[in-house]
């Protein structure tokens, strides 16, 4: 493919071809990435873009193919290689050390000699000049865990470029900023390609590309099938080339009916062992027919929140309502109690409690129903009746490749969630708690798991949606509350509100 | 999307591989370092081979001792294995066979002049169970709701089992009159029936050796423990929380109450050593009987893979490697007591540590693409 730009190529990729087993993961790609450059990489989940950054960062090696770096042929080994190179990466999960201060976690891996103080006076010179050529600024001597999770990001970014790095590749940026956050974050990017620093950004988020990129390459099946200029093209021709088809993200529903009240809590509150409050006095009603949002900045509630209305954690005061059950710190209850109720549960964090990895489909199907017919008779699995099950399930709900005898860590992220889905809305709950319903599942099966949950509201089930995708809350939701700081700060009607609006709110509390 | 470092990739063997073909390996190249060695101190390793394999299967004596042993070590494989599923590591099984011991003999001492000798041997054996049961009960409460670790706990519990059955051996269950620190004998109609004795019946002629009934309980309970663990539902939420606690508390199952449940079932299966060893051998309480066999469970659950089967062939190999290798240095004097453990050390080594050591080959023969 005839690169777009005349510039000369910082990073070139010739005939990249990666297998694992039976699955051709890249397919044959070339590409080059001009220097000085913000690059969007774009594609859904498998499409190949994580395998291809990997190989380029020395994390796989290519079965054939050649990087080129400067247009010199290179040998990525490993990240060490790649580091060499000048290539840096930020993670989409921070690698620092909580309780170090960001000079700390800077010469972590660089300490320059046994003793620490010459590195870190090093150390010290050099942030201040990155400070000041980038207008990347954070106080060298405070403690990671007290920063914001924008600064942390910005000390990554600061990690990567002491190393020396002339050319940055970034996962995911923006999965855990407010929207105000990354607009900082594009800010410091821009920046950094006025000074002749590589940019390339893997991302789901076509809005994002749109704004900060110059060029975008589009994968799908492991293979490059566009690159565009961002002032070319359009979400919506983006989105479509990542799937291959036209692709509704906006969802034609129906005013919500609603029905009476299945859920309330009133000054819900929850404080942990060492005195830290995690929810501080929440109030909130769930009516059976509607979709309530939950919007805010991970890490303010939400995941408690979900935890106590779903039985895992008893409030530590205030009251809970399920059903026609009474819940509080006297009358406590477990999530098979909850389930017993009609209540079901989408947890946020699907690996570590949503299914089991060792576990066949089949098992991870009944998780949590184990002990309900028709899989369990006197505590007897009724194994033909569990698969049965299964395949029912994955039938409806697509879940692909259709093998209950599969082990659920073969699935991809988004098979996964929706056999989690599909097992939780099966049983036609009365409430659903759905935690981040569509994290890392890719667009086609967004839009599909989107409609499964707005046809269960119709039907009468009282749903409850906590995402950090507001795009996702907006176009689900017929009510909209913000959580900040463990409590809900306000509460905004679907149609009267965008990304301006909760962002505000959001980043104000 | 995350472009953390793979794990190193490893692809899936066949299941026929990973259960039957990769313990194989494991034992033949245990063997091959076993005859280095043997060569190495003069002796004919191929002969040596020989005689252990005839020491443990050459005649229906052999076999009869190569199976009484495996029946120990199917006790207590499978009590480290029920446990290892609930995520939870008993180091106590030595410990909690001595303990259902001190049930098992309590019962028949109590109740063998009193009661029909059939009731008092289910009696006894459930006896075993309950204080076997017991004695990991408490470290598993230790654990389940003040946070001591079960590997620690259960390894101290060892030794305070160790200590409380030679005060009462030597004080309070000693025979009147015996210098050795034993009970009186159990009834004759109290004791378990040797195989050789329950095949004549059927008209089966085979050598008297130790073996007897308890070989086909622990057999029994390879099959109960399947069922539990595969087949029911409390089995499944074991499972879950041995592989994910954080998803058997979404699921609702009490880590507690599971804790106490998977520790009291590994501690109710190492009971069944004392039935094997007191009621089908010894027919008294002695000092010691569980010899070491708690701690090859947990060699023999990690060569069976947890799986009742897997332990069940790991623990004839152990028990004919325990028979054969008796055999073998009574006829070769160069191969002692200590060479028969080395082999033994050895099969653990390589079918534990070193589990995985063959695997990259066996995936290059066998590996399933994707």
């Amino acid at each position: 493919m005839q690169s777009l730009t005349a510039a000369a190529a910082a990073i070139e990729l010739r005939g990249i071809d990666k297998s694992f087993g039976a699955v051709h993961a890249v397919r044959g790609v070339s590409l080059a990435i001009p220097r000085g450059s913000i690059t969007g990489i774009v594609g859904e989940n498998g499409a190949g873009k994580s395998t291809l950054m990997s190989i380029l960062y020395g994390l796989y090696r290519a079965d054939a193919g050649q990087i080129l770096i400067d247009d010199r042929p290179v040998d990525m080994a490993s990240p060490r290689d790649a580091i060499a190179h000048g290539i840096g990466m930020v993670h989409q999960h921070f690698m620092l050390v909580d309780t170090f201060t960001v000079l700390e976690n800077l010469v972590l891996g660089a300490e320059g000699g046994p003793l620490l103080a010459g590195g870190f006076a090093a150390a010290r010179a050099e942030l201040t000049r990155l400070g000041q050529e980038y207008g990347l600024t954070v106080d060298p001597d405070a403690r990671i865990a007290d920063l914001s999770v924008g600064e942390q990001q910005r000390v990554e970014i600061l990690k990567v470029l002491f190393r020396g790095a002339r050319m940055l590749i970034l996962d995911e940026p923006s999965a855990v900023l407010t929207p105000q956050e990354t607009d900082r974050l594009f800010e410091i990017l821009k920046s950094l390609r006025a000074r002749g620093v590589t940019v390339v950004l893997i991302t789901h988020k076509l809005r994002e590309i749109m704004a900060v990129a110059d060029r975008v390459i589009v994968m799908r099946q492991g293979a490059v099938v566009a690159e565009r200029r961002t002032t070319e093209t359009s979400t919506g021709e983006l989105a479509e080339l990542m799937v291959g088809r036209k692709i509704r993200l906006d969802l034609d529903k129906a005013p919500a009916v609603h029905g009476q009240t299945m859920l309330a809590a009133r000054d819900l509150s929850l404080v942990d062992r060492r005195g830290v409050r995690l929810l501080n006095g929440v109030d909130l009603e769930l009516r059976a027919g509607e979709i309530v949002g939950i919007a805010g900045v991970s890490g303010n509630g939400q995941t408690e929140l979900l935890q106590v209305l779903s039985g895992i954690r008893p409030p530590t005061a205030g009251q809970l309502e399920v059903c026609g059950r009474v819940i509080d710190p006297a009358h406590p209850i477990d999530p098979a109690e909850m389930r017993a109720l009609g209540l079901a549960h989408v947890p946020e964090d699907r690996l570590r409690q949503g299914l089991v990895a060792a576990f066949e489909a089949s098992e991870t199907s009944i998780l949590g129903y184990q002990d309900q017919p028709p899989y369990c008779r006197n505590h007897l699995l009724d194994v033909p009746a569990v698969d049965k099950h299964c395949a029912e399930l994955m039938r409806r709900f697509d879940v692909r490749p259709q093998t209950p005898g599969l082990r659920s860590s073969h699935f991809s992220g988004g098979n996964q969630q929706k056999l989690i889905l599909a097992r939780e809305m099966s049983r036609l709950p009365k409430v659903l708690l759905v935690g981040q319903p569509t994290r890392g599942v890719d667009i086609g099966a967004i839009e599909f798991i989107h409609r499964e949950l707005v046809k269960s509201r119709d039907v009468g089930c009282a749903i409850l949606v906590v995402s950090v995708e507001l795009e996702e809350i907006l176009s689900l939701a017929d009510r909209i509350l913000v959580m900040s700081g463990g409590r809900i700060i306000g509460e905004v009607a679907a149609d009267q509100a965008d990304e301006r609006v909760l962002g505000r709110m959001m980043a104000d509390a | 999307m995350s472009l953390v470092a793979p794990r190193s990739v490893r692809r899936p063997l066949p299941r026929w591989v990973e259960i039957a073909v990769l313990p194989l390996v494991n034992v033949a190249l245990a063997f091959l370092v076993v005859g280095i060695i043997a060569r190495t101190i003069g002796v004919d390793s191929f002969h040596a081979l020989k005689l252990l394999l005839v020491g443990a299967f050459g005649s229906s004596e052999s076999i009869g001792y190569t199976l009484y042993y495996a029946t120990n070590f199917i006790f207590t494989g499978l009590a480290v294995a029920v446990a290892f599923h609930a995520g939870l590591f008993n180091i106590g099984g030595e410990g909690q066979a001595y303990i259902g011991g001190l049930g098992c003999g309590l019962a028949v001492l109590a109740l063998d002049r009193y009661l029909p000798g059939p009731l008092v041997i289910v009696l006894a054996i459930l006896a075993a169970a309950a204080f076997g049961a017991a004695w990991a009960a408490v470290p598993a409460w230790m654990q389940a709701w003040r946070g001591s670790h079960i590997v620690i706990t259960t390894i101290m519990f060892n030794f305070v089992a160790s200590a409380l059955m030679v005060y009462l051996m030597v004080n309070v269950l000693i025979a009147p009159g015996s210098m050795t620190a034993q009970s009186r004998g159990f009834a004759e109609s109290a004791s378990l029936p040797s195989m050789q004795a329950v095949l004549k019946s059927i008209g089966i002629a085979v050598a008297p050796s130790a073996l007897n009934l308890a070989f086909v309980l622990a057999l029994l309970s390879s099959v109960a423990v399947w069922i539990f663990l595969w087949r029911t539902s409390w089995g499944y939420a074991l499972r879950t929380m041995g592989h994910n606690a954080e998803a058997a508390i979404y699921a609702g199952t009490s880590i507690r109450r599971m804790t106490m449940l998977a520790m009291c079932l590994s501690g109710a299966l190492a009971g069944g050593v004392a039935v094997n060893e007191l009621l089908g051998v010894h027919h008294r309480i002695v000092l010691d009987f569980p010899a070491g066999y708690g701690f090859a469970g947990i060699a023999v659950a990690l060569m069976g893979r947890s799986h009742p089967l897997g332990i069940v062939l790991a623990a004839l190999l152990f028990g004919a490697l325990q028979q054969g290798g008796a055999e073998l240095s009574f006829e070769i004097p160069a191969m002692t007591r200590e060479m028969v453990v080395v082999i033994q050390g050895l099969v653990i080594l390589f079918c534990g540590a070193l589990a995985h050591l063959p695997r990259p080959w066996l995936q290059a023969l066998f590996g399933r693409r994707g």
